[in-house]
């Protein structure tokens, strides 16, 4: 891996089984892979688990974690959803110091970044946010002269836009394929 | 039927056709080993996991068949490790079935609890933990099959030992494997085949690689059509050899770090290589940057995650090499290259004369001129296998395979200790071959007590011990890349004769090149398993060398011989070009 690093983002479908995510996160260990961030939930289909995951690599590293993904016996199903369309969400909770009168003026960014407060003491706010990374990490400049107490945030999740559903059938050997075949 | 979890166990074993494990028992896989009993089982007891998890290794490489292992939990678990990690990086079929304490203490740190499946994750292709009995049936239909199909590898199945215990409903159809993410059956794309057939057409210096891949995919005879009709010249892996016949004239022989030196040339300078089956290790490639910078690329193979992984290809066939093949055969048009063979053809006289087998016999005891011997001797139809380092480069270098499967060793993962334990494995495999091991005085001390093994079972395989006093390619090492200073590679060995007697068996010591011949025909005529104790040269190196990292055409060559009659095991090492390269030397 070289010059062209950048993040990529997959979208893995699992097996909800024991020990999967074990599989997933020992890869990337394995394989030298360093994970971004890697968030799993349920699906609306019982015993599938979705995992967004989003790897620092480059072009060629990108499909090398694509089909070693495939290689897990577990993996039903991964997405390079990274040049697509997609809607991308972070949460963030920001327990933030409100004293000296600041209350008001952090409400109001809060408001400007249509975040919420979703708990209140009398030197503290928490700010609920959820948004694309850029954004959290706008928020989070602004209301770090506050003084930051606490924060914890979910990572990515990422689904792409349109009607288009993951098919049952995924083009997988297309995606094997180098894109640079024949100079 | 209602039957315990142990039975079940081999209830599916029997029907999947198995008639033959290794294994070592112990309080949590007892209740299966008791179950064994009314079973038509052949049950070898092994000496040490790590043995009997290389005996179902070589089995399974002998034989196409997998190869099935037991072991305890704890310490019988973890010394099957070094086993699966060899068979994981060859590709070998096992099946390790280990037992797990009662599920009730699981995670307690319970007596022998190891978490066998967190341990073996990184060197199984897959693993499973089996807590309830019902569960038992489906978890060994679909280990055999994910061992076997696609890249085949070893699976392990750790199994609690109340699940064995307890009863569950048999229902063998109903256990039928489901494994909707598993897909060993890929295709490349039709236009992925134009690339190549373009490719193939305007070639003027093809070189195919021969990998493993053709071996396990059956494919040999049409990767022969294919290379005759093209004229293509076949550069073999380690692990390749036998795919194609040594003497076929097409066959350039192995390629890589002690490849000969045309070979690597031959690669250095193609304008196409055709990869079958093989995975660009680095110990094929030398440096990668500077590897066949000329040629265009072709890999096949049925792994998506080998292709660009090392080095970057052109065009990428996933799939059967067989049904790729089929693909992509017919539509070649047959071709020539009668002055890029010529061209080989000269490379290799330079070469000839710096082989060993053509230096003056002086009576001097040389590993080579020994496997020479045995190659002769064996009529090259020998079933062998090895350690690694020297004497296991020398056996792919002078023992000429023109039979595929004849060659079992341990090559990605390089494990000292194979060869004995492997050697025991393939002839129970293939009984009728004729087996031998050969191995390092260093490697065969690591699993020697597999004799015993081959002496309760009545097993005759030859193991053949290259016994120069060191362990030879570290030393190897030391001397060109480390100033000969010699850490810990000077080595004392038991008297082999000896250990062989003591275990019942026939030893016999060579010290001359004379006595090399009757020592073989000894032991081919003793009915038992015979160590022959080869005391070698001590300071001989394996040629031609690429440094580790070094470019694949700046190899360390063979010396030239001063004069006919007096040759003298040179001080001085001969490198051809590039002497001012800075080796990246990186020890494995």
């Amino acid at each position: 891996m070289e010059n062209n690093m950048a993040p990529h983002t997959f979208v893995a479908y699992v097996e909800d089984k024991p020990g999967v995510l074990n599989r997933v996160a020992s890869l990337f260990r394995r394989r030298t892979f360093n994970i971004e961030s890697l968030t799993v939930g349920h699906t609306d289909q019982a015993g599938v688990s979705r995992m967004t995951i989003v790897v620092d690599t480059d072009d060629l590293g990108a499909r090398r974690v694509e089909a070693n993904l495939y290689k897990l016996v577990n993996v039903l199903r991964v997405d390079d959803v990274t040049a697509q369309p997609t809607v991308e969400r972070d949460l963030a909770l920001i327990k933030v110091a409100a004293r000296n009168g600041k209350r008001a003026e952090i409400m109001q960014l809060v408001d400007v970044y249509r975040a919420r407060i979703v708990d209140v003491t009398n030197d503290s706010l928490v700010v609920e946010i959820t948004g694309t990374e850029d954004k959290i990490e706008s928020m989070v400049d602004i209301l770090r002269p506050f003084g930051i107490i606490e924060m914890v945030r979910t990572g990515v999740v990422s689904m792409t836009r349109g009607a288009m559903a993951p098919s049952a059938n995924p083009p997988l050997v297309a995606a094997m394929i180098p894109e640079a075949a024949l100079n | 039927m209602k039957l315990t979890g142990a039975k079940i166990i081999w209830e599916c074993l029997v029907r999947e056709g198995v008639e033959i494990v290794f294994g070592y028992p112990g309080g949590t896989i007892l209740p299966a080993y008791d179950a064994m009993l009314d079973y038509p089982i052949h049950h070898v007891l092994v000496r040490h996991e790590q043995g009997g998890t290389h005996m179902a290794d070589a089995y399974a490489r002998a034989s196409g068949r997998v190869g099935v292992m037991f072991a305890t939990s704890g310490p019988g678990a973890t010394n099957t490790v070094t086993g699966l990690a060899t068979a994981m990086m060859d590709s070998s079929p096992v099946l390790c079935i280990t037992g797990q304490v009662a599920g009730s203490l699981v995670g307690l740190d319970a007596f022998q609890e190891t978490d066998v499946t967190g341990v073996t994750l990184p060197v199984t292709k897959h693993n499973y933990l089996v807590t309830r009995p019902q569960d038992i049936a489906r978890t060994i239909r679909e280990a055999l099959y994910i061992a076997r199909t696609g890249r085949p590898g070893p699976v392990l199945v750790d199994i609690t030992k109340d699940a064995q215990q307890k009863d569950a409903e048999f229902d063998w159809d109903a256990a039928a494997p489901s494994l909707p993410g598993y897909r060993p059956d890929l295709h490349a794309l039709p236009e992925e085949y134009e690339k190549a057939l373009h490719l193939i057409r305007s070639a003027k210096r093809p070189v195919i690689l021969m990998g493993r891949g053709v071996l396990q995919a059956g494919a040999m005879r049409t990767v022969q059509e294919f290379a005759e009709k093209t004229n293509t010249p076949v550069a073999m892996t380690l692990l390749g050899i036998g795919g194609l016949p040594a003497n076929h004239p097409l066959n350039l022989g192995m390629m890589g770090m002690h490849g000969e030196a045309w070979v690597n040339h031959a690669i250095q300078q193609a304008d196409l290589l055709l990869a079958f089956g093989m995975r660009f290790d680095d110990r094929v490639t030398g440096n990668v940057k500077t590897y066949a910078p000329r040629a265009q690329k072709i890999h096949i193979d049925i792994d998506p995650s080998e292709i660009n992984k090392i080095v970057k290809v052109d065009v990428a066939l996933v799939g059967d090499l067989c049904d790729v093949l089929q693909e992509l055969a017919p539509r070649v048009q047959a071709a020539d290259h009668s002055e890029w063979l010529a061209h080989i053809d000269e490379m290799k006289g330079d070469s000839a004369v710096r082989d060993i087998q053509n230096l003056p016999d002086t009576g001097h005891l040389y590993a080579a001129h020994v496997i020479h011997d045995l190659w002769r001797a064996t009529k090259g139809e020998a079933l062998i296998c090895t350690d690694v380092g020297q004497h296991q480069m020398w056996t792919a270098q002078y023992y000429k395979q023109d039979r595929p499967f004849n060659f079992i060793t341990s090559g990605g993962l390089g494990t000292m200790g194979f060869g004995l334990p492997a050697a025991i494995g393939a002839k129970l495999a293939r009984p009728n071959a004729e087996v031998w091991s050969i191995s390092g005085d260093g490697g065969f001390q690591m699993t020697l007590a597999e004799l015993a093994t081959a002496a309760q079972e009545g097993v005759k395989v030859n193991a053949a011990i290259i016994n120069n006093g060191y362990l030879g390619m570290v030393r190897q090492w030391q001397e060109f890349f480390y100033d000969k200073r010699y850490a810990a590679t000077p080595m004392l060995s038991p008297d082999f004769v000896k250990i062989a007697e003591a275990y019942g068996l026939k030893g016999i010591r060579v010290t001359q090149r004379s006595e090399v011949h009757d020592a073989i025909r000894e032991a081919q005529e003793t009915a038992g398993t015979v160590v022959i104790d080869f005391r070698v040269e001590k300071e001989d190196s394996v040629y031609p060398m690429v440094p580790a990292g070094a470019d694949l055409h700046n190899m360390i060559r063979r010396p030239i011989p001063p004069k006919e009659g007096d040759y003298l095991v040179p001080q001085n090492v001969l490198v051809e070009s590039g002497v001012d390269v800075e080796w990246d030397i990186s020890v494995k």
